[in-house]
């Protein structure tokens, strides 16, 4: 099933939650919803899911317009932060809940509600666990549940907030793995809430930025990473440097001074760069500044590096640098970026 | 202890915020010895007034007719206002845990006024409310409805007076479980009337069975308010609490006591129950963190 986003204000007590926000989803994609707290994206999930009402626009599910429909009219399985599991119920009754509840029309006979169970469960990898009340799981295992529940009403969509964010970082992991074998086996179209972009640069088929209750960017992980199109998403992507800097005649000038590398446009802007996309140089038309700290990192080396700046706070930078150069605390260091960005120029 | 002692064998370790011995057998002792002062000893005395002419005088004050009616509408009486409360606080703690509305802080405070007037007053309210000189009053009377030294007027006094239990009971409890499991609920596809007979009244069973038991005690031992509206019209418009005060009057000391054996087995009763729930309620609230 699709969806579409269309034009979608969200207010808060005049507050704006999201605004004017677009966003189509594939069917069969799985889709994250990437910012920080605050973004809206939490609240993105739950106008989809007909938790909230938008204040303006409107939400498609394949063609039809189910901005009005009602959450149990958009059957979409939901996948609560905290899982929200019913404490009085067993695992069996918590995944049977949205069959057993269904108009005695639609509502499946006694022994395939049973059958339906049994195989979400091994799905789910908990068989042997149904007689056992989610207060007996570890996390891992609600989080599991919550979602064979969820998937149980065979949903549109699925919907997850903050799936993995409660639990510890080897769970984590497993889930990770767990959950794009899951999708990839049974092709819901699925949208996840995150702020941890690991989780979804590594899962999802395409990653929705989000900031401040706009989409910044949508893209694979590749392009969000390697071609961010807004301050922003660079520096929330991954690790950046960001300098303010000049383009005149072609040439990015940082401090009145040529850095060496070359830009299109004009006027005033600023320069991004990731630390592993610069080069150590020995011309003089490059950045330079003093090496504050040097630290081995996994197999890379980063050095943290103060450049002077008339008189005002030292702009602070970090740099990969290779193991074998010699670059001493103390020293100067001159480098130019490989790869780079400037936002804000004309 | 002594300096030699404690440089050969460690103090043993006390926990730093508990008192010492003496001092918390002290506490102990003192709270003991008032509960048996203040509480049992008058209790005990009850039973022993009432059984002071032997079970056959006993019984005869229980079965004399007046007793008998003033037992049937103390039970009638709890029979209506308990459940018109039980259903009238789980409205009002749904709406004030679960919805923002304007006139929220309004309404709680309301919802407290029975227990910050005194229950005359409120007896009086309705006095006023249903009298001959009121308006309400001979409207209804030409309809041939009573309202005032009738039945329905105790059980109107006692609704009043009763009202806050269930609802104060289930508001923190309700603000304290959100709306997670309601919104799990309904997005499984369950309608309002499922989610709340699935999800919503088992998270709350223990609390409303609690709120329930309080109010049903208060219901059926409630004098003040009661008593201004009743009329003490005997073996019409009685309760037991009116009961044992109309005997005690009379100098009939040990029927009012064999009466009033039977409210304060129904207090020994409310507190066991209360006790049973307390421990369920809390092991489930335990049972319920994740």
């Amino acid at each position: 099933m699709e969806v579409k986003v269309s034009g979608i204000t969200k207010q808060f007590d005049r507050f704006p939650a999201l605004n004017d926000v677009s966003l189509d989803i594939r069917s069969g994609e799985l889709i994250a919803l990437l910012g920080p707290s605050g973004s809206g994206k939490t609240t993105l999930l739950r106008l989809i899911a007909g938790l909230e009402q938008p204040t303006e626009g409107h939400i498609f599910f394949g063609d039809e317009d189910a901005s009005h429909r009602t959450v149990q009219e958009r059957n979409v399985g939901f996948v609560f932060q905290h899982y929200a599991l019913f404490r009085h119920m067993t695992v069996a009754e918590n995944i049977a809940f949205g069959l057993k509840v269904r108009p005695s029309a639609k509502r499946p006979p006694k022994a395939e509600i049973r059958r339906r169970v049994s195989e979400l469960l091994d799905m789910v990898h908990l068989s042997g666990l149904e007689k056992r009340y989610p207060t007996q799981l570890s996390g891992g295992q609600r989080q599991r549940v919550a979602l064979a529940r969820a998937v149980a009403i065979e949903p549109k969509v699925l919907l997850l907030d903050e799936p993995f964010g409660a639990l510890d970082a080897k769970v984590r992991k497993e889930l990770r793995r767990w959950l794009r074998e899951f999708h990839d086996r049974t092709g819901h179209t699925t949208v996840f809430v995150t702020h941890d972009q690991e989780e979804a640069l590594e899962l999802a088929d395409r990653v929705v930025v989000m900031s401040q209750g706009k989409i910044e960017q949508v893209g694979t992980a590749d392009d969000v990473y390697d071609t961010p199109n807004s301050p922003f998403v660079f520096s929330f992507i991954g690790e950046s440097s960001s300098l303010p800097v000049t383009i005149r005649d072609g040439h990015v000038l940082f401090q009145g001074e040529s850095i060496g590398i070359d830009e299109s446009g004009t006027g005033e802007g600023e320069l991004f760069f990731r630390p592993e996309d610069v080069a150590l140089t020995a011309e003089k038309d490059a950045l330079y500044g003093k090496v504050t700290t040097c630290r081995r990192l996994a197999g890379t080396r980063i050095a943290e590096i103060d450049i002077a700046n008339n008189g005002h706070e030292p702009y602070h930078l970090e740099i990969e640098v290779p193991l074998n150069a010699a670059v001493a605390v103390g020293a100067e260091l001159r480098f130019r970026p490989t790869r780079w960005k400037v936002f804000g120029k004309k | 202890m002594s300096e030699t002692a404690s440089r050969t064998s460690p103090r043993p370790f006390r926990d730093p915020a508990s008192e010492s011995f003496p001092a918390r057998l002290a506490l102990i002792a003192i709270a003991f010895v008032f509960l048996a002062a203040f509480l049992v000893l008058p209790l005990v005395s009850v039973f022993f007034e009432a059984f002071r002419k032997g079970a056959d005088a006993f019984w005869e004050a229980i079965v004399e007719p007046d007793a008998l009616s003033a037992i049937r509408l103390t039970l009638l009486v709890a029979a209506i206002s308990v459940p018109l409360n039980l259903v009238f606080g789980v409205m009002a703690a749904w709406a004030i845990a679960k919805f923002e509305f304007k006139g929220k802080a309004f309404l709680i405070t309301l919802i407290d006024l029975p227990f910050s007037i005194s229950p005359v007053i409120s007896g009086l309210v309705y006095v006023i409310l249903f009298s001959s000189h009121s308006v309400l009053g001979p409207w209804l009377k030409s309809y041939g409805i009573e309202i005032l030294f009738a039945v329905p007027g105790i059980v109107l006094a006692t609704i009043f007076v009763t009202f806050p239990f269930v609802a104060r009971e289930l508001i923190p409890l309700m603000q304290d479980q959100g709306n997670g499991d309601e919104e799990a609920a309904i997005s499984l596809g369950a309608s309002g009337w499922q989610t709340f007979w699935y999800v919503t009244l088992p998270n709350i069973k223990w609390g409303l069975l609690y709120g329930v038991l309080l109010c049903n005690a208060r219901a059926m031992g409630e004098f003040g308010a009661v008593s201004v509206v009743s009329g003490h019209i005997r073996g019409e418009t009685n309760t037991m609490p009116l009961h044992v005060e109309i005997l005690y009057n009379e100098y009939n000391i040990g029927a009012a006591f064999a009466v009033a054996t039977l409210l304060a087995g129904l207090a020994l009763v409310t507190l066991v129950l209360k006790t049973i729930l307390e421990i369920r309620f809390g092991a489930g609230n335990a049972a319920g963190k994740h």
